[in-house]
């Protein structure tokens, strides 16, 4: 009975993907989407929440489409990250047995 | 899978309407059930057909309308929400002695209750906003 | 599957500043006629939401805050607030509203609809909903 998380605020201006994180269940998912998929390049200041959330069996994901539009399609993503698509948001809702948006 | 989807932001602002549009398409071509599009908050600003965007951007209501059109979509516009915005059908200008009515097509004036009956009959409620 | 579900609100955003506070209350009283299983939890600033003392008269706006007492005439009475965002605003329960049910299975004793939660218990409450609902 997992349940999907999608973040939509960049980490750098809202506690929106640390106050996820913070709840996650091992078996939950995270998805990054609209602003917040600045989330997913290397080397940020928040990497280390991320990985330390992937440590601990937590599935993290980015759409593809926001981080085209932002031009950081090039920038290398963490590896803990898995890209998807809008089919892949879709399937992910499916996959899980909820959803829980942080707005 | 049955889906009701809400959108909590008007188009424009915020990406969310966006999201929320590119989801539900994609939610339709994956063969998935659209029980109800519910619209709150500012998000009532997407049914006003008033809006008229330049021509090289996007026009968000015109793209809920098609969708709904093509797809026999419910989508409901809030009454509270919608009032104190100035979203208006026919009834509620009449009601509230206003001159003008701007919902677009595809899209009706309802309670919240119809968020909760959706958040009901649906597999999963997702939610699109600020 | 039956026809209850368990619906979730978590609310997250302080009141006056912007409307999701106030049109989030007029869902959760609205779907209380749909006799479901409700929980509401108020974490980050929606903690705010609950503070005892609002006076918003200077700022034009109508006081909404006098309503949460209500939810106890509403059957809604499972309310989880999250300790660690009042220590992180340095509040205290004493800051909030005091919200209260009567029992109907205890000769209709009032009782406080407040649990205070850390982390590990809100994910547990997420994880029991059916419904997720954002504010």
């Amino acid at each position: 009975m997992s349940t999907l998380h999608t973040v939509n605020k960049s980490a750098f201006e809202r506690n929106s993907l640390e106050s996820c994180l913070s709840v996650c269940k091992a078996d939950a998912s995270v998805l990054l989407i609209e602003d917040a998929v600045v989330s997913a390049l290397q080397g940020t200041s928040v990497s280390d929440q991320i990985k330390q959330a992937t440590d601990k069996g937590i599935k993290v994901f980015a759409l593809g489409e926001d981080i085209k539009a932002r031009g950081l399609s090039e920038k290398p993503l963490m590896d803990q990250i898995t890209l998807v698509d809008y089919s892949g948001f879709v399937k992910l809702t499916t996959e899980n047995d909820r959803v829980q948006n942080w707005l | 899978m049955k889906f009701t989807i809400q959108v909590n932001t008007g188009p424009y602002t915020h990406q969310a309407s966006d999201s929320a549009y590119q989801f539900t398409r994609a939610a339709i071509d994956a063969g998935h059930d659209i029980h109800r599009i519910f619209f709150y908050h500012d998000g009532v600003n997407n049914a006003t057909e008033y809006s008229v965007p330049p021509q090289d951007d996007r026009n968000l209501q015109q793209l809920w309308s098609s969708l709904a059109a093509e797809h026999n979509l419910d989508m409901i516009v809030c009454v509270a929400a919608a009032q104190r915005r100035g979203i208006l059908d026919e009834g509620e200008s009449k009601k509230n002695g206003k001159s003008g009515v701007n919902i677009a097509p595809g899209f009706q004036i309802s309670g919240l209750g119809q968020l909760i009956e959706g958040g009901v009959q649906s597999d999963r409620l997702v939610v699109f906003g600020d | 599957m039956s026809n209850t579900k368990t619906f979730v609100y978590i609310n997250r955003k302080a009141p006056y500043g912007t409307v999701y506070a106030l049109e989030s209350l007029e869902v959760v009283l609205i779907g209380a006629a749909f006799e479901q299983n409700v929980k509401l939890v108020f974490m980050d600033d929606g903690v705010f939401q609950l503070t005892n003392a609002q006076d918003p008269e200077g700022i034009g706006m109508k006081n909404f805050s006098k309503t949460y007492a209500a939810l106890g005439d509403y059957d809604i009475n499972q309310i989880y607030i999250d300790q660690q965002s009042l220590d992180d605003r340095g509040l205290t329960i004493d800051d909030l509203q005091a919200l209260v049910y009567e029992d109907e299975d205890d000769d209709w004793n009032e009782k406080s609809s407040i649990h205070l939660v850390n982390r590990e218990q809100l994910s547990d409450i997420i994880d029991s909903a059916d419904v997720l609902l954002n504010f």
